[in-house]
């Protein structure tokens, strides 16, 4: 058994999973306090994503243009909370997944109609090619800086909600609507911050995602691989979305190259999906998600 | 309520339409500009609307007669374009000249009302490829090379690279392929050549659309290929070049089909794709009076359609224009048989069928040196043309190889066989009726 | 004035128990068939039969499957158009195996294997519920799709992977023209909407409703929840499965698996949602409008702009507008168009009195 390639494929998926991670976070956020799971997440990662990149090659230096995009999202998390989230406050599940399924049209259209649909290279300054060689082995130093980028924000998030006063009423939030509003909480506000707050993570995920792949149209596709992740970890864990993005990315991985063979290979659309239906009949709330309490 | 209105606006919109054109030839452009292909189906639009619009300005049409177009968006849906067919099939004076899909998908879905609506089809390096045997296949047109032409002419490099085809034997060859319909396609002629030639073949198919290709490229390299082929469409191919380089394949041996070969493949790959060789069905290189011609009456004109830099400079802009020079070429050779009118599809079927583009004709037209010679018949609905192999430098497309000429023993046979296959399946009799 | 049920008396249990209790709503009824079995064939081109009215019914038959799954029994699937995609291949190769057997029947046997897959993908639904099953439901869609594209056995072979509907023949006609392909999708689709609206009225239909309010008090009335499940997982799989077949066969001829991606069940989610959950009529109204729209959206904008803004901004602007349209739907009448039809049926029984 070839141990090196072993490692290489297992490291390399699991680097694989923190990418995903990084788009599930920005469920997780928005799941976390308004209960909606936002389908247009892939959609903000492609609206921030080329902003980002078309500011940049305006000429605009880096950090100006990170703060421009962060402007951009805050507006346009107020437009979606004042728009779509507000008039649906009471409705069912199923209404606000479809709302935002809409929404993910909507924003889609509109980002490829202001900044076009051209494929667009985003540079970094990160080498893509190197790679630390330990052994045989190629470990890809760009999937490692992602990786970082990722564990550091959610090492930031994670803190801002246990030790902030805003971290802590988005818990209150997430917790009981109702409860929050009694004691006090400004719903609306908080959502604006949460939105804001994913719409900051699309920005990273999508210049990481971008920076790898070009920024394109292609690029909101990859919610679909983020919806495997939230299930293995829980739709309301912000450690679970790198859990489970780490046991997607990893088991994606090894099952295309080693059991990919048997069976004619190209398995990974549908293999995170039967993992995640797998831990669905074992434990349905996720390895880290609240149990689901249902009253009847 | 909604549909009434609806019904109503779109008769009222048929009727004003369908007056403004008539008195020319009508080409449909069923384009995708959106959707996960419009990124490659954008340009190649545009180079078609910019060459009509060129022929229009400077020749002032076909034999006289002015061309007319309409763009319909599929976005690479089948659906889609079934619905752009029926909308656009009788616009114009004498309905619609011939459709080009750019999609094989898109192609499979009216192969079978062709014959009944009297409309051809070219499906230049792409679409139903046993249809290259024109006496089961009167109205599809593969022109130029279809996909295992390509094939062949892709081993024909490899074994120029090498040094002769003998050099073959004993070499691995990895086919990494989209995993779809389109690539599969050409893993039996893939086979049929390694056995011909003494070469190992592995596939390795990548999941649409090919975002994430790593565990693909891992077990590519656990194979050790000498070359690998890259079969891919669309976001895939700039994936594939890029993991290429990260499992430390050299870019020169990878060899790409003629839909990885553009600059949105090798740009978005950045230095990873420099001494990638692809194969297409025209020279690199924009130094062609067509394009000056572009420039001049359209362009300078105001009336281009995209933008500047793209006249000549992109792949798919260019083979854009290689569809307008098809389409205005065919109908062309219809006016010759039929007269100085506007054409119909049933009389621009009979001119591609008799398309003879010879050397004298190319450089009357300003493209020689731009495509091969080739000619049409009845039988053979391809042409069979060579292909040409470019390599990027990192700034463009450089020739990589002269004109290699695909091997039609090889190709032949299996062409015949699953026409025939076709023939029988839905009670067709084979002929040439010209 | 003219809808009032005054002066109908119901005088026998069957009367009662019609599906069409009310006499206008039968006149409404044979009116709207006769339009449609007679008016349309006489005036319609064959560009509305073949690109609009066609595929409008097919769809309409998959969005009533779905209807059947998520509106009336309450399980979220996003797997619809893998269930297409199994009727389609297992109708192509029965026939294909069997050539002698007719096109109809290879049809049924298209919709009983969907029904079979159907009701395995729907085994996790008795563990999990609501946005969970939805996921279960795309692990189908993928997988399906990849099974699909993978094992040439079920394209028979075919080197491009695409399968091409042989032609069909109903007692010695060929049905190869619009008009009679019409006829046929129109008659499957109204004898199914008509089961499909008997079947909701029964026992079987209130037992999926309750599983749909609340399931752990259905349990509790004593109601079997596996089979009300499986049994609504199967019959909305064969209806989706009928409409694949007559995808595959009628609307396109040929069929490759990416037909049915991840955005055809999207699509018909669509349909079913702004139709109006949980009604046989909704599945109409919302396939109708997703149909309409884009092809409307693309002539209005070549009528306005004639030809002036490109293909590529106006189908941008497509997805905005159909992305607006859902939410202003959503939060205007969440429960879709049919409800503004009964809405405005009610309405219609007080006219011109206001109330």
């Amino acid at each position: 058994m070839d141990w090196w390639f072993f490692l290489e494929v297992f490291v390399g998926g699991l680097l694989s999973g923190v990418m995903y991670s990084l788009v599930a976070l920005g469920f997780v956020l928005i799941f976390k306090a308004s209960g909606v799971f936002n389908f247009a997440q892939g959609a903000m990662v492609l609206f921030a994503a080329l902003t980002f990149v078309r500011l940049l090659e305006m000429g605009i230096p880096m950090l100006a243009a990170v703060g421009i995009t962060m402007v951009i999202m805050v507006i346009l998390a107020i437009a979606i909370e004042r728009i779509v989230l507000r008039p649906l406050v009471n409705q069912d599940l199923i209404i606000l997944f479809m709302a935002t399924i809409g929404l993910n049209y909507f924003i889609e259209g509109m980002a490829q109609l202001v900044w076009d649909s051209k494929v667009h290279v985003l540079d970094l300054g990160i080498d893509e090619y190197d790679a630390f060689e330990i052994g045989e082995a190629f470990i890809n130093k760009f999937d490692v800086y992602a990786a970082l980028i990722a564990g550091g924000l959610v090492l930031v998030l994670s803190l801002f909600f246990r030790y902030t006063v805003i971290g802590r009423a988005l818990r209150a939030v997430a917790d009981d609507h109702q409860a929050a509003l009694s004691v006090g909480i400004p719903l609306r506000t908080i959502w604006i911050y949460v939105w804001s707050t994913a719409g900051l993570v699309a920005l990273v995920a999508g210049a990481v995602w971008g920076s790898k792949l070009g920024v394109q149209f292609a690029i909101s596709s990859v919610a679909l691989k983020a919806i495997p992740v939230l299930i293995i970890g829980g739709f309301t864990s912000i450690p679970g979305a790198i859990l489970g993005g780490l046991i997607v990315g990893c088991g994606e991985k090894l099952a295309e190259v080693y059991l990919g063979g048997f069976v004619g290979g190209a398995i990974e659309n549908w293999f995170p999906y039967m993992l995640a239906l797998l831990v669905l009949m074992i434990r349905p709330e996720g390895i880290f998600g609240e149990k689901i309490i249902e009253r009847v | 309520m909604f549909r009434f209105l609806s019904s109503i606006t779109s008769f009222f919109v048929f009727f004003v339409v369908s007056i403004a054109i008539a008195g020319e030839h009508f080409v449909p452009i069923t384009s995708y500009r959106t959707g996960p292909y419009g990124v490659s189906g954008a340009p190649a639009a545009n180079g078609y609307v910019d060459y009509l619009k060129m022929i229009n300005a400077r020749d002032g049409g076909v034999a006289g007669v002015k061309l007319a177009w309409e763009e319909c968006e599929t976005a690479y849906k089948p659906d889609r374009f079934v619905e752009c067919y029926e909308r656009l099939k009788n616009k114009g004076e004498a309905g619609a000249t011939v459709f080009q899909p750019l999609g094989t998908g898109l192609t499979y879905s009216v192969i079978d009302r062709l014959a009944a609506d009297k409309i051809p089809l070219i499906t230049m390096g792409y679409g139903r490829t046993d249809a290259s045997d024109g006496s089961v296949f009167p109205w599809v047109f593969p022109l130029m090379a279809n996909y295992w032409s390509i094939s062949t002419a892709k081993i024909k490099f490899i074994g120029e690279q090498e040094g002769g085809m003998d050099n073959l034997k004993g070499l691995k060859i990895a086919n990494v392929y989209h995993d779809s319909a389109y690539g599969k396609e050409t893993l039996p002629v893939l086979l049929k050549q390694a056995e011909k030639y003494g070469f190992e073949l592995k596939g390795f198919p990548v999941a649409h659309p090919g975002l994430d290709q790593k565990a693909t490229w891992l077990n590519v390299r656990r194979y050790k290929p000498d070359y690998v082929i890259l079969r891919g469409w669309g976001v895939m191919n700039q994936t594939s070049i890029k993991e290429a380089a990260r499992q430390r394949i050299p870019a020169n041996k990878l060899v790409g089909v003629i839909w990885s070969c553009s600059e949105l493949d090798t740009v978005p790959a950045g230095k990873a794709a420099i001494g990638y060789n692809c194969s297409s069905l025209i020279n690199p290189g924009s130094d062609y009076k067509v394009f000056d011609d572009i420039l001049k009456y359209v362009y300078d004109a105001g009336e281009g359609t995209g933008e500047r830099e793209e006249v000549g400079n992109q792949q798919n802009y260019k083979m854009g224009v290689l569809m307008g020079i098809m389409t205005v070429e065919s109908i062309n050779k219809a006016t010759e048989k039929y007269g100085n009118k506007p054409m119909s599809g049933e009389q621009v079927r009979w001119g591609i069928e008799n398309l003879d583009l010879n050397e004298a004709r190319l450089k009357e037209m300003g493209i020689e040196g731009f495509i091969p010679a080739f000619k049409v018949s009845c039988s053979d609905h391809e042409g069979s043309a060579p292909v040409k192999f470019q390599t990027w430098n990192g700034k463009a497309f450089e020739p990589a190889s002269d004109w290699i000429s695909t091997d039609q023993s090889i190709v032949r046979p299996l062409i015949e066989a699953s026409a025939a296959g076709y023939a029988k399946e839905k009670g067709i009799t084979p002929g040439c009726n010209g | 004035m003219f809808y009032r049920e005054a002066g109908q008396f119901k005088t026998s249990y069957k009367k009662d128990q019609a599906i069409l209790p009310i006499f206008q709503d039968k006149i409404a009824m044979v009116g709207m068939l006769l339009f449609c079995f007679v008016v349309i064939p006489m005036f319609a081109t064959d560009y509305w039969l073949t690109s609009i009215l066609v595929p409008f019914l097919a769809l309409s038959l998959a969005a009533l499957g779905l209807n059947v799954l998520t509106g009336y029994a309450g399980q979220i699937s996003l797997g619809t158009a893998a269930f297409m995609a199994v009727g389609a291949f297992a109708a192509f190769n029965l026939q294909v195996r069997v050539p002698e057997i007719p096109f109809l029947v290879a049809f049924l046997w298209g919709g009983l294997c969907a029904a079979g897959v159907g009701i395995l993908f729907g085994l996790p639904s008795l563990r999990i519920k609501g946005f969970y099953l939805a996921v279960a439901t795309l692990a189908a869609q993928f997988f399906i799709e990849w099974l699909f594209t993978h094992f040439d056995w079920f394209t028979n072979y075919s080197t491009s992977g695409v399968i091409t509907a042989p032609p069909m023949t109903l007692l010695g006609m060929a049905i190869d023209n619009p008009l009679s392909k019409y006829f046929l999708v129109l008659s499957i689709v109204v004898i199914c909407a008509f089961l499909i609206r008997n079947l909701i009225r029964s026992e079987i239909g209130r037992s999926w409703m309750a599983v749909r309010d609340m399931d752990i008090a259905a349990e509790a009335i004593g109601i079997n929840l596996m089979k009300t499940k499986l049994l609504a997982f199967g019959v909305s799989s064969f209806l989706c499965g009928l409409s694949g077949a007559l995808w595959a066969y009628v609307v396109l001829g040929t069929v490759e698996p990416q037909a049915f991606d991840i955005a055809r069940s999207f699509e018909i989610l669509f349909m079913v949602v702004i139709g109006g959950l949980g009604s046989v009529s909704g599945a109409f109204l919302g396939a109708g409008f997703m149909i309409l729209l884009p092809i409307l959206l693309n002539n209005l904008g070549a009528l306005i702009t004639g030809g002036t803004i490109s293909t590529e901004t106006i189908a941008h602007i497509e997805y905005m507008v159909f992305g607006a349209l859902i939410i202003f739907f959503l939060i205007v009448e969440p429960n879709g168009l049919a409800r503004l039809w009964q809405t405005g049926k009610e309405k219609l029984r007080l006219w011109p009195f206001p109330y």
